[in-house]
C-alpha cells in the first residue's frame, strides 16, 4: 500500500486525461413515417421550424460517421429546397449526449493520410455550407458535445445548451494525438478569442455550460427541468427544443441578433489579437510552453498552433487546407494509435465483466485513516456511500476527517460543489474508533500498515462483527491475498483492492483475486470501483501482483544505474524526456526510500536473480541515514518548503561514492540508459501476460500508464511492443543481457512475438 | 418568498362558502364542513377524534396587505403585528387575561424583534404574564405558528391561545461583513490602546461590503420565482395559462373587495400617515397588458413575470383560537373548527413547491374524507404556474406511482376545482 501511495505522486504530473464515459438512458422519438428511412438523422416540422434530431441507432452515443454524415447532408439539402421551412433546431434524442465525437474506429480504418484528410475535407466542406445556411440553425446541446459534435455546433447560427452537469464541451482530439479536423481550428479562434481557443484545443479540457456561455461558445442557457408529467430528462429535452424552437423563430424573424455581447476584456483582448507583433508573442509563448510540457513526444499540440497560426495569418482557405492535412498525418502517427488504444483500453476497464454484484454495497467500511483510507474515503462518500472510517487513534482518525473534508471543501472553492452539497457528502461519513455499526458493512476495505500479522489481526477482529455477505478487502501494493486470506474462516470473500495514492486524483484500482475468491465478491469489488470512478484491472494473485512486479525491476536498474555514476539529475531528465511523467530517482524519493527498500526486499525474496541489478545496500545505507525522500526532508534530492528548485543532496556522495561500480561503456549511451529501464519493465509486463497474472494486454496497458506513468505516448508496454517491434526489443533486451546477465533474458511470450512478426497483442 | 406568508389568514372570516381552507401545507377544516360531510354520511362525530378536545376559531383579523415600499415602509414589523392584535382584541372583545400564550410566525426576522410576538403583545397592551414564542418555517410560518397553538390547546396546556403572522419586506436586515464582524467584536474585547491599533490596523476596505439576507434557499442556491418557472416549465404550463389564472385571482379578490367580503380587514392608522383601510395589491389587468410584462427570472425566455407572481408584501394578521368547551362558554359562536393539518416536504430543489399535491391526498385521507366532501377549497400560492403545476400533478397517475408512492393519482378533478 504503502509503495503504491508514492506511485501515486506521478499523477499529480501527469497531463494526461482521457474522456470518462458516462451512461446514456435510451429514448424513443415517434416520427412521421415517410421520413424513417433514415437511420441516425430525422426531422419533423413545427410550424416553420424544422427538428432535426439525431439518433444513432443501437449506440448510447451518437458519434459522427460517414452515414451520420451523409444523412446530414441529405437532410440539409432537403430544408434549405423547402419552402415552408424558414429555420432548425438540431438536437439529439439522446439525453446525456449530444454528439460525443468522430467515429474513431472510422479512423482507424484508413490506411493512409490522404484517406484521413478527404474525411476532414468533406465534414469541413459540410460544415461551411451549415455556417453559410440564410436559414438559420439552432445548436440544442444537453448532454456531450465533444469533438466533430463541438464542431457541428460551432458551425450553427446560435447555441442552447442544458446547464447541468452531463452537459460539457470540448475538443478532446489533442488528447487521443490528433487536431479538431472539422474546421474547429479556424473557427474556434474567432468565437472564443485566440488564447481561449488554444487553451482549449492543448488541453483538450471539458467545458461546462455555464463556464461556456461566459466564454461565448454557447448563446443561451436551459435549466434542467425536475419531475413533471414525464421522467425529468426526457422533459428537459423537450423543453430545451421548445426553447431552442422560438429562439429559431426570432432568429428567422430577426428578432434575436446572433451576435453576442462581448465583455470589456473579450474586446480587448479582441484588440490586442489585431496586432501582428502581440500574435506573434502569443504563438512563441505557446509554442514554449507546449514544447516544454510534450518534450517533443506528443505531435499534436504542436501541429493545432501551427494550423491555428495558418488560418489567422494566411486566411481561412490556407487555414482549412492545412487543418486537413494534418489531421491526416496525425491520424497516421505512432503516439496517436497509442493514444486511441489507450482509450480503447479504459473503456473497457469500465465495465463489470463479473457482471452485477448479488447485494449492491450500500455500506462501506474503511479501516486506517490514513492518506490511502481517507482517500478511499473521500471517493465513497461523494458517491453516496454510507462510510465507515476507523482507526485507532482519535489523532489518526482527525487527521484522516480533515483529509476528506478538504478534500470536499477544495471542490467547494472551486465551484464545482456548494458548500451545501459538501456538507451533505460529508454526513454520509462516520469516524469511529471502534467496530459499531460493521454488523450492517456490505465490504470492509482495510487500509492499515503493510504488515502481514498486523493485517491477520485485523482481519479476524473484523470477520467476528461483519455479516456473512461482506466482502473483505485489502488495500496492498504488494503483500499477496492469499497469504493474507490464510487466516480467513470465509476466503472466498477476501479480495485485493490495490488503490494509488492520491486516491482522489489517480483513476486506476488493481483488483487482485486469488483462486478462491468468488465471483460475486470479485462483482462487488469491481462494482464498488466502478462507483467510485475508478478505471480497473482485474489480475491474478501474486508477489507484486502487477504494477508493483513491474515496477520493481525498473527500480532496481534505476539503483544500478545510479552505482554507475549516473547523477540522479541526468537519470530524471532521461527518463522524463523518455515520457515518463517524474524523474527515475525524483520516484523514489516520491515513494520513500523505506517504502522502495521494503518492496524491493520482498519481491526480491519471492523472484531471486530476476529482481537484482543494483545493490539494495543502497537503500538500506540511505534509510539508515535518515534520507527518506521527501518525507523526511532529504533523499537523492534535498526539499524544503516554498524552495521551487531542489537541490542535490551531497551527503549523498559518499553513499554512491563506496557502492560505486564500473559503468560498462557499451551500453551506457543515453539511450541504453532509457532503454534498460524500459525494455525491463516491458518484460516484467508481458510475463506478467505470459504467467496468466494479467488477462488481457489492455489491462496491463491501462494499469501501466494510469497506475505507473508510463509514456502514454508509447501506449502502454503491450502496445509499445507492437508498434516498437518485438524483434528490436528482444535485441536490445539480448544486448543487455550479454552485459549483465539473467535480469535482461526476454521472456518466453516476447521471444515468440519476436520470433513471428504476425503475432501482436492488438490485432 | 414571503409574499404569501401572511396569506393565509386572509380569508379567515368571510361567509360560509370559503368554510374549507387550505394554505401552503397545513390546511383546516371549518365546521361548515360538517354540513356537507353529513350529505356523505359523515356526521360531526367522524371528524371529531377521540379523546381530543374540539378547537375553534373565534375570530381572525388582518391588516390591509401593501406592496413593500409603500405606507408601511417607515414601520418596524412589530408595528404591523401589534396592529393585527389591537385589531383582534377590538374586533372580538376578548379579556386580555384570558389569552394563555401567544405564538407569531415570520420568515425573515427583524434582529432587534427577534420573538416579535412578544414585542408586539407588549405593545398591544396584552399581560405581560403571557408568555409568547416566535416560530419561522419559510412561507409557511404563520400557519406553524396556528397549527402549534392547536398543538397547546389540544395537550392541555393552554385553552386561549392568540396566533398570528407577520412580514415587513420593505425593511430587511442587511448586516455588516463576517470579517468586520469579527473585527469589532474583537475591538470590543481588546484591553489596550495598543491591541486596538493592531486591530484597527488589519482593517481593509472590502470589510465594509454589506452581507444581504439570501433570497434562496439556502441548500440549492435558488430563488423561489427561479424554481418556479422551472416547475411550470416541468408541468408544461404555458404562459398563457399563467397569466388567466393570474388575472382570474386578480379579478376575483377585486370582487371580493368591491363588495366587502374582505371582512377580515381591519383599518390600520399609520403614524404619520393616512388610515390604510384595504390592499394595495389587487390590481385585475389584461391579458394583452400581462403578456407585454418579460420573464422575471428565468430570462429570457421563462414564463413567470410579476404579473402572474404575489407581490412583496407588508403586512400582519392574528387570529384567536380557544378550546371548543371555553369558547361556547365564554359565549362565542366558532367561526370554524380546526380539524386537521399536514405538513409536508420535499426535495428541495425540484419539488420545492410541490406542497399541495403531497399534503392534500394525504390530509383528506387522514380526516377521511374524500373529494367529494368538498366545497372549495383554498390554496396560497405565490406563482400561478406553481398552483397550475400542483393542480397538473395531482391530475397525474403517473406522478403519483412515480413520486408520491402512490397507486393512482390523490384525487381525481382537482383540476375541476377552478374554472377554466
Amino acid at each position: 500500500m504503502v509503495a503504491c501511495r508514492a506511485i501515486g505522486i506521478l499523477g499529480r504530473f501527469s497531463a494526461l486525461r482521457i474522456l470518462r464515459s458516462r451512461g446514456y438512458i435510451c429514448r424513443n422519438f415517434t416520427e412521421s413515417s415517410a421520413l424513417l428511412t433514415r437511420t441516425h438523422i430525422n426531422y419533423g416540422v413545427k410550424g416553420d421550424v424544422a427538428v432535426i434530431r439525431i439518433n444513432s441507432p443501437n449506440s448510447k452515443v451518437n458519434t459522427l460517421n460517414k452515414e451520420l454524415h451523409s444523412e446530414f447532408i441529405e437532410v440539409m439539402n432537403e430544408i434549405w429546397a423547402s419552402d415552408q421551412i424558414r429555420s432548425a433546431v438540431l438536437i439529439s434524442s439522446k439525453p446525456g449526449c449530444f454528439i460525443a465525437g468522430a467515429d474513431i474506429n472510422m479512423l482507424a480504418a484508413c490506411k493512409t493520410p490522404q484517406e484521413v484528410t478527404q474525411i476532414s475535407q468533406e465534414a469541413q466542406r459540410t460544415f461551411e455550407k451549415l455556417e453559410k445556411s440564410t436559414k438559420p440553425v439552432v445548436a440544442a446541446i444537453s448532454g456531450s458535445c465533444l469533438g466533430g459534435g463541438l464542431e457541428l455546433a460551432v458551425s450553427c447560427q446560435y447555441r442552447i445548451a442544458t446547464k447541468d452537469r452531463k452537459t460539457v464541451l470540448g475538443t478532446p482530439e489533442v488528447l487521443l494525438g490528433i487536431l479538431p479536423g472539422a474546421g474547429g481550428t479556424q473557427r474556434l479562434p474567432k468565437m472564443v478569442g485566440v488564447p481561449a481557443a488554444f487553451d482549449m484545443m492543448l488541453t483538450g479540457r471539458n467545458i461546462r455550460a455555464d463556464r461556456a456561455k461566459k466564454m461565448g461558445l454557447v448563446d443561451q442557457l436551459v435549466e434542467p427541468l425536475g419531475p413533471g408529467l414525464k421522467p425529468p430528462e426526457e422533459r428537459t429535452i423537450e423543453y430545451l427544443e421548445e426553447v431552442a424552437i422560438t429562439f429559431a423563430k426570432g432568429l428567422a424573424d430577426k428578432k434575436i441578433s446572433p451576435k453576442r455581447d462581448k465583455g470589456l476584456v473579450e474586446k480587448l483582448t479582441a484588440y490586442a489579437m489585431t496586432i501582428p507583433f502581440v500574435r506573434q508573442q502569443v504563438y512563441k509563448k505557446v509554442e514554449e510552453k507546449v514544447r516544454k510540457q510534450t518534450k517533443g513526444l506528443y505531435p499534436a499540440p504542436l501541429k493545432i498552433i501551427d494550423v491555428v497560426k495558418t488560418g489567422i495569418e494566411q486566411g481561412s482557405d490556407a487555414g482549412y487546407l492545412s487543418e486537413s492535412q494534418k489531421f491526416g498525418e496525425l491520424a497516421m502517427t505512432k503516439e496517436s494509435k497509442a493514444l486511441m488504444g489507450l482509450y480503447h483500453g479504459q473503456v473497457l476497464c469500465k465495465k463489470n465483466k463479473f457482471g452485477a454484484p448479488q447485494k449492491d454495497v450500500k455500506h462501506l467500511a474503511i479501516l486506517g485513516a490514513g492518506l490511502m483510507g481517507a482517500g478511499i474515503a473521500q471517493v465513497s462518500v461523494d458517491k453516496g456511500l454510507k462510510t465507515m472510517l476507523k482507526d485507532a487513534t482519535l489523532t489518526g482518525l482527525g487527521r484522516g476527517q480533515q483529509q476528506v473534508f478538504k478534500g470536499l471543501n477544495d471542490k467547494v472553492k472551486k465551484k464545482a460543489l456548494t458548500s451545501f452539497e459538501r456538507d451533505s457528502i460529508f454526513s454520509n461519513l462516520t469516524g469511529q474508533l471502534d467496530y459499531q455499526g460493521f454488523e450492517k458493512a456490505d465490504m470492509v476495505i482495510e487500509a492499515v500498515f503493510e504488515d502481514l500479522s498486523l493485517k491477520h489481526r485485523v482481519l479476524k477482529e473484523v470477520e467476528a462483527v461483519i455479516p456473512d455477505h461482506c466482502v473483505f478487502a485489502s488495500n496492498t501494493s504488494a503483500l499477496p491475498i492469499s497469504e493474507i486470506a490464510a487466516v480467513s474462516k470465509r476466503p472466498e470473500k477476501v479480495i485485493g483492492m490495490h488503490y494509488f495514492s492520491p486516491v482522489d486524483k489517480m483513476q486506476l484500482l488493481e483488483i487482485i483475486t486469488t483462486e478462491k475468491t468468488s465471483k460475486d465478491a470479485s462483482a462487488s469489488a469491481v462494482a464498488v470501483g466502478l462507483k467510485q470512478g475508478k478505471v480497473i484491472i482485474v489480475v491474478k494473485d501474486g508477489p507484486g501482483f502487477y504494477t508493483t512486479r513491474c515496477l520493481a525491476p525498473m527500480m532496481s536498474e534505476v539503483i544500478r544505474i545510479l552505482q554507475e555514476g549516473v547523477d540522479p539529475k541526468k537519470l530524471d531528465s532521461l527518463t522524463t524526456s523518455f515520457g515518463f511523467p517524474v524523474g527515475a530517482a525524483t520516484l523514489v524519493d516520491e515513494v520513500g526510500v523505506d517504502v522502495a527498500k521494503h518492496v524491493a526486499e520482498d519481491l526480491g525474496k519471492a523472484f531471486g536473480e530476476r529482481f537484482g541489478g543494483g545493490n539494495p545496500e543502497l537503500l538500506t545505507q540511505m534509510v539508515s541515514k535518515g534520507f527518506l525522500g521527501r518525507k523526511s526532508g532529504k533523499g537523492f534530492y534535498i526539499y524544503q518548503e516554498g524552495v521551487k528548485n531542489k537541490n542535490l543532496n551531497s551527503d549523498m556522495d559518499s553513499i554512491l561514492a563506496s557502492l560505486k561500480i564500473p559503468p560498462k561503456s557499451e551500453v551506457s549511451s543515453d539511450e541504453d540508459i532509457q532503454f534498460r529501464l524500459v525494455t525491463r519493465f516491458v518484460n516484467e509486463a508481458v510475463m506478467c501476460l505470459q504467467e496468466g497474472i494479467l488477462a488481457t494486454p489492455a489491462e496491463g496497458d491501462i494499469g501501466a500508464v494510469f497506475g505507473l506513468g508510463f509514456p502514454p505516448c508509447l501506449g502502454g508496454p503491450f502496445r509499445f511492443v507492437d508498434l516498437y517491434g518485438a524483434q528490436k526489443l528482444v535485441d536490445r533486451l539480448k544486448k543487455y543481457e550479454a552485459a549483465y546477465g539473467k535480469q535482461f533474458t526476454p521472456c518466453q511470450l516476447l521471444a515468440d512475438h519476436a520470433n513471428s512478426p504476425n503475432k501482436k497483442f492488438y490485432q | 418568498m414571503t409574499a404569501i406568508l401572511t396569506y393565509a389568514f386572509k380569508n379567515l372570516p368571510t361567509t360560509s362558502k370559503w368554510a374549507l381552507r387550505f394554505s401552503i401545507r397545513p390546511l383546516s377544516c371549518s365546521s361548515q364542513l360538517r354540513a356537507a360531510a353529513a350529505v356523505q354520511t359523515k356526521t360531526k362525530k367522524t371528524l371529531t377524534k377521540p379523546n381530543i378536545r374540539n378547537i375553534v376559531v373565534v375570530d381572525g383579523v388582518r391588516t390591509p396587505f401593501l406592496l413593500s415600499g409603500t405606507s408601511y415602509k417607515d414601520l418596524m414589523p412589530h408595528d404591523l403585528a401589534r396592529a393585527a392584535l389591537t385589531g383582534l382584541l377590538h374586533r372580538t372583545s376578548v379579556p386580555k387575561e384570558v389569552v394563555d400564550y401567544i405564538i407569531f410566525g415570520t420568515v425573515i426576522q427583524e434582529v432587534k424583534t427577534s420573538n416579535v410576538a412578544r414585542e408586539a403583545a407588549l405593545g398591544a397592551g396584552f399581560s405581560d404574564k403571557t408568555p409568547a414564542h416566535t416560530v419561522t418555517m419559510a412561507c409557511i410560518s404563520a400557519n406553524q405558528a396556528m397549527t402549534t397553538g392547536v398543538g397547546l390547546i389540544a395537550s392541555g396546556q393552554c385553552d386561549v391561545v392568540v396566533a398570528g403572522g407577520v412580514e415587513l419586506m420593505s425593511d430587511i436586515p442587511i448586516r455588516h461583513s463576517r470579517k468586520m464582524r469579527k473585527l469589532m467584536l474583537d475591538l470590543n474585547k481588546a484591553k489596550s490602546v495598543g491591541q486596538r491599533l493592531s486591530l484597527i490596523s488589519k482593517f481593509r476596505l472590502n470589510f465594509l461590503a454589506p452581507e444581504l439576507p439570501a433570497v434562496a434557499e439556502f441548500s440549492t442556491s435558488e430563488t423561489m420565482g427561479h424554481s418556479a418557472d422551472r416547475l411550470a416549465a416541468a408541468f408544461a404550463v404555458s404562459r398563457l395559462e399563467q397569466d388567466e389564472y393570474a388575472l382570474r385571482s386578480h379579478s376575483l379578490a377585486k370582487k371580493a373587495q368591491d363588495e366587502g367580503l374582505l371582512s377580515d380587514v381591519v383599518p390600520f392608522k399609520v403614524p404619520g400617515k393616512d388610515t390604510v383601510t384595504k390592499d394595495n395589491g389587487i390590481r385585475p389587468s389584461s391579458l394583452e397588458q400581462m403578456a407585454k410584462l418579460k420573464p422575471a427570472f428565468i430570462k429570457p425566455y421563462g414564463t413567470v413575470t410579476a404579473a402572474n407572481s404575489s407581490f412583496l408584501t407588508d403586512g400582519a394578521s392574528a387570529m384567536l383560537i380557544m378550546a371548543e368547551e371555553k369558547a361556547l362558554a365564554m359565549g362565542y359562536k366558532p367561526k370554524a373548527y380546526l380539524r386537521d393539518f399536514m405538513y409536508v416536504s420535499q426535495d428541495p430543489k425540484d419539488q420545492l413547491l410541490l406542497g399541495p399535491t403531497y399534503a392534500t391526498p394525504k390530509v383528506l385521507e387522514k380526516a377521511g374524507l374524500t373529494l367529494n366532501d368538498i366545497d372549495a377549497f383554498e390554496f396560497h400560492e405565490a406563482f400561478s404556474g406553481q398552483i397550475l403545476a400542483n393542480f397538473k400533478a395531482m391530475d397525474s397517475d403517473w406522478f403519483a406511482q412515480n413520486y408520491m408512492g402512490r397507486k393512482t393519482k390523490g384525487h381525481a378533478m382537482i383540476v375541476e376545482a377552478y374554472p377554466k
